[in-house]
């Protein structure tokens, strides 16, 4: 499992500063809300299809892989309306749904993580103004990407060290005998890992950072 | 505990490299470290020592990780209690798991947090992180998650993400324990090409071949200070009467 779905090419999209990446995501997110037929919804797709593939040349199983984790979403929408509304709207609601999650997973894809939590900071920082530190914020959401497989990982050993010794690992007990352990291990990762940031400087970063981070 | 306070216009003595003055420390009523007295100016140091004998929370000293209950730790005449930031600088340290210390999701990036804390400049920052992940055979990987990295390129990782912070000393706390034999090997031959000072807490007593010194550790007390021969010799004999 991993959250840093970054796909290193040369390509005009990769270059794209993050902040306009971002801008037009919100801008396609509120375009196909705004003008829901089938034409402008479909154009959505196929365009970012293509911006995705030909232009920032990603490979096409990056994008089947993100077009089925919602697949399921989009048959239960699309039947939904089938039934409620009519079967137009049932396809307009999920080309739609689809475009954006595609669009999303092209943005994420072409753009490095720091550039991305460069922008979160940018955005934060007149929130400096009331004692948060936005270089802090960036921080949380750096370290939530890289931890989140790393807990994953060790939740999977925890159940196959249960399971190894015959334990359940369904149902409440399973649940406890899981999460516990788990638990126990987190704290001392945590820890550890505020430890290592304090050997690595995270107490030297001013208040306010002088400059974006690198692309 | 961690103290923040710094004073200004340190007096730098790169000379005096790390004392120790009476430094104890205790965790609550138990004491993890007492008297101890000395003065690292060797190269490379190893310091021994059984399961909870003090070895870690020793290396924490050095850079100010741990500060000590009673006396005083410098690094180059700086105190550890009243300058950790310019200590920490002075002093980089590699810990025993490195899925605790890479912070970030892709190689470069992690490789680039310390700079990015000191205000390094982008430019330089691109160019010394691309120069140490060249230097470790991570280049390849630059832009891959950390996650998917075996442990042996994660402990490099580690490294290299000490290393591009340039820093004087670096302290390494238990390196090799989680890697395989060849993996073991290429951190033992990283250790001895570097050329800064280097203390490292180790259980791999062939990891210390060449070094100058090694301390042993034991019941929160240095036991033996000598030369790897005779200091490895008697950690041996300690261990047999267990």
């Amino acid at each position: 499992m991993t959250l840093a779905l970054y796909v290193p090419r040369a390509s005009p999209v990769h270059r794209m500063p993050a902040g306009w990446k971002l801008l037009a995501l919100a801008g396609l997110s509120m375009l196909v809300f705004a003008v829901p037929t089938l034409p402008m919804v479909g154009g959505a797709l196929v365009a970012v299809v293509a911006l995705g593939l030909v232009v920032a040349r990603l490979p096409a199983s990056l994008l089947v892989r993100q077009a089925r984790a919602v697949l399921w979403w989009l048959v239960a929408l699309f039947v939904l309306h089938w039934l409620v509304t009519d079967v137009l709207t049932g396809a307009v609601t999920v080309l739609r749904l689809l475009a954006l999650v595609l669009a999303a997973a092209v943005v994420t894809a072409t753009t490095r993580v720091t550039a991305m939590v460069a922008v979160v900071e940018r955005v934060c920082r007149p929130l400096q103004w009331v004692g948060v530190r936005p270089a802090r914020i960036g921080l949380v959401i750096a370290m939530a990407l890289r931890f989140i497989p790393l807990i994953s990982e060790r939740a999977d050993r925890i159940r196959e060290a249960q399971a190894a010794r015959g334990g359940s690992i369904r149902g409440l007990r399973g649940l406890t005998t899981t999460v516990v352990p788990l638990l126990v291990q987190v704290l001392q990762l945590a820890h550890t890992v505020s430890e290592a940031l304090d050997a690595r400087g995270a107490d030297d970063v001013p208040v306010r950072r002088g400059g974006p981070r690198a692309a | 505990m961690r103290v923040r306070r710094e004073s200004t216009a340190p007096v730098v003595d790169p000379a005096r490299g790390i004392e120790m003055r009476g430094v104890g420390h205790r965790y609550g009523d138990r004491v993890v470290l007492s008297d101890i007295d000395l003065q690292l100016t060797e190269r490379r140091i190893g310091i021994v020592g059984a399961n909870g004998s003090g070895k870690s929370t020793f290396a924490r000293l050095i850079n100010g990780l741990v500060v000590p209950t009673t006396g005083s730790v410098l690094v180059d005449g700086l105190d550890t209690r009243t300058h950790v930031r310019d200590v920490r600088r002075r002093v980089g340290f590699v810990f025993q798991d490195p899925d605790a210390q890479i912070v970030h999701p892709t190689v470069a990036e992690d490789a680039a947090y310390g700079l990015e804390n000191q205000g390094v400049p982008a430019a330089e920052r691109a160019e010394r992180v691309a120069e140490v992940l060249e230097r470790y055979g991570l280049a390849g990987h630059a832009d891959h998650p950390a996650h998917l990295l075996s442990g042996g390129q994660k402990q490099l990782l580690a490294i290299a993400g000490v290393l591009v912070m340039r820093p004087a000393r670096i302290v390494f706390d238990e390196p090799t324990t989680l890697l395989d034999l060849v993996n073991t090997r290429r951190v033992a031959e990283v250790i001895e090409e570097l050329e800064q000072q280097v203390v490292v807490v180790t259980h791999d007593l062939d990891l210390l071949d060449g070094f100058d010194r090694v301390l042993v550790v034991d019941g929160g007390r240095v036991v033996d200070d000598g030369p790897p021969d005779s200091s490895v010799a008697a950690y041996r004999a300690l261990m047999v009467h267990r």
